[in-house]
């Protein structure tokens, strides 16, 4: 166990030299974050309203939410050029943890996200967004936010295994998760779709994840009185532990025989 | 004897493609064993099945007594892999290279610092030491792929093609690096598509082909089945090439072979420089008027020609066409 650390603590310390010395790669991940914060905040904020609240208040969480899955694109693209190189081949060939180079990645990549909620969260106060439910609530949100950027990591790490080219792996998650985003509650309250389409929408990880960050922050909610409207923290708990516990043997799985393609 | 690796009746398939069809290799302890192959013959599969990268179809094969399978663990303990491509991280130091790796190799983190200090003196980077490794040469790259292979002190290293793609400098610089590791005990197993690279480190080479081991020996076994220098003379008339064949028979220690264009007669030289002049002196006698005349030493094709009777080589100067 001691030794799995160690080698945990190796790869993890790699990925944050990464950060630094990737100067556009922190760009890229801050920048167009806090473009999101403001176009969405400002321009829609004042053309859209909700029943119960400030759509502008409303949301940030959503924002937040989708931001966060930039992590799959991110990992996985890392993971290729891990590959690619040669890399995989040498951590493979010496007698560490086969955990380890997945933990360093998508650690690091977590620690990336917590750089771009600063940042939006600095853009955000700017234009007058406010978190309303005390330092512990914030903090609560945030890890939040950062469980689910760190899930996406992981999915991101097993898709760098299984596609061929960056091309696929930087388009495909938007193909797959782009449909559960619009259907899920990080844009709109959901108060205008069907029952069933409702249903979805409230299930969805996705709308769990930004509720939550809503509840824990004291934003206006999405409209609805369904279990999952009104559990939006344990339900998003609950999704982020079930998609872990699938994805990371899977992903661990597939790195002791991964081979470049 | 003694044998660091051992492997029998190897074998790994890809789909329709047989990799490795049966691959039988013994290196002694302490020696360099060149598996010497063109492209496509199998040797990196090989050499990833005994680095425990890849699971074999079929056979086995021991590192040290462990088994690559059953006990990849202890195997990883005692090698070390410098694949195909150097495999550093480009966006960290060379020393932070070496010292994650030596982490990594259950050194601890004070040896892991001290081990690093003396590979990049021995590797001849100690003043790179702290740029970012993606900076580097590709020779500087090589030698601290090498330097990160050899960290922990592995008893069996094996190199992929460690010299392709480098200029002639950095080549014979990692010769000679390569060298001093074996003096010091190291156990080698080397691929590579020059005959000449293999005929330089090797004790003993292998040659591979379509998953197979098609000959083995000495250098000097297999230099004696190729010959040593070839003659490569090129004719101003192409109506010369009979007699031209005809004059250098007597010095020639195989039958000339005439280029299908009649342009060149090749032949193997019988007695080195030597067999230049005698062949020189035989052409003027014979009243043939020469272009070019050309000493080239033994290349990879010819190996494949004095074995098989078969070009297996593109020729490497003659780009395909798209
Ligand atoms: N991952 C793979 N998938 C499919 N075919 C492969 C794979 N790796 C190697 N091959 C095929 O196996 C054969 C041997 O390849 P390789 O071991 O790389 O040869 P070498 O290293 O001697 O050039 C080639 O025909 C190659 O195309
Ligand atoms: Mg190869």
């Amino acid at each position: 166990m001691n030794e799995v650390l160690t080698d945990w603590r190796a790869l993890v310390g790699r990925h944050l030299l990464h950060l630094r010395r990737m100067p556009d790669k922190l760009i890229s991940a801050t920048v167009l974050p806090m473009v999101f914060v403001v176009l969405f905040g400002v321009l829609f904020g004042s053309a859209i309203s909700i029943p119960n609240g400030d759509y502008h208040e409303f949301i940030m969480a959503g924002i937040f939410t989708q931001v966060m899955i930039t992590a799959v694109p991110n990992t996985a693209i890392g993971m290729l050029e891990d590959l690619g190189n040669g890399l995989v081949d040498r951590f493979r060939s010496l007698p560490m943890s086969p955990s380890a180079v997945l933990v360093g990645r998508t650690v690091g990549d977590t620690a990336l996200r917590a750089i771009t909620c600063l940042a939006m969260t600095a853009v955000g106060y700017a234009i007058g967004w406010r978190l309303q439910g005390g330092i512990l609530g914030a903090l609560a949100g945030f890890g939040v936010l950062l469980l689910f950027g760190f899930t996406m990591a992981w999915l991101g790490a097993l898709l760098g295994m299984r596609v061929r080219s960056p091309e696929a792996a930087s388009s495909l998650p938007s193909v797959l998760l782009m449909p559960l985003m619009f259907l899920s509650s990080a844009y709109v309250p959901l108060g205008g779709l069907p029952a069933w389409l409702r249903a979805i929408a409230e299930w969805n990880p996705i709308s769990a994840v930004a509720g939550a960050c809503r509840a824990l922050w004291g934003n206006p909610a999405a409209a609805g009185d369904s279990f999952a409207a009104r559990n939006p923290i344990p339900l998003a708990l609950l999704w982020l532990a079930l998609i872990l516990l699938l994805v990371v043997p899977s992903a661990v799985r597939r790195y002791r025989t991964a081979v470049a393609a | 004897m003694d044998y660091a690796i051992q492997a029998e009746g190897l074998r790994k398939r890809y789909g329709d493609t047989e990799a490795v069809a049966g691959v039988d290799l013994a290196v002694p302890t302490g020696t360099i064993t060149g598996v010497l192959g063109p492209n496509g013959a199998g040797k990196t599969t090989t050499v990833r099945m005994l680095a425990t990268l890849l699971r074999p179809d079929g056979g086995r094969a021991e590192i040290c007594g462990f088994d690559v399978v059953r006990q990849a663990r202890e195997v990883r303990h005692r090698i070390g892999l410098t694949g195909q491509y150097a495999a550093v991280d480009q966006k960290l130091t060379g020393r932070e290279n070496l010292q994650l790796i030596g982490v990594l190799q259950r050194l601890g983190r004070r040896n892991a610092k001290q081990r690093a200090a003396e590979l990049l003196e021995r590797f001849d980077l100690t003043e790179a030491a702290d740029r970012l490794s993606g900076t580097y040469s590709g020779g500087m790259r090589r030698r601290l792929d090498l330097a990160a292979s050899l960290i922990a002190d592995p008893a069996v290293l094996f190199l992929d093609e460690p010299t392709t793609g480098l200029d002639p400098v950095s080549r014979l610089d990692l010769w000679a690096m390569i060298r001093a590791e074996v003096d010091r005990g190291l156990t080698v197993l080397l691929t590579t598509q020059y005959l000449e690279e293999a005929d330089q480190l090797a004790d003993r080479i292998a040659v591979v082909d379509k998953g197979v081991v098609i000959a083995g020996g000495t250098p000097e076994e297999l230099k004696r089945q190729v010959g040593e220098e070839r003659l490569d003379v090129t004719l101003a008339h192409v109506t010369d090439g009979l007699a031209v064949a005809n004059a250098l028979s007597r010095v020639s220690s195989s039958e000339p072979t005439v280029s299908p264009d009649g342009r060149t007669v090749s032949l193997t030289l019988a007695g080195g420089v030597l067999g230049i002049s005698t062949a020189v002196s035989a052409l003027h006698d014979a009243g043939v008027e020469i272009v070019d005349l050309a000493v080239r030493r033994p290349t990879l094709d010819d190996v494949f020609i004095a074995l098989t009777g078969n070009r297996q080589v593109e020729p490497t100067l003659e780009k395909s066409p798209a």
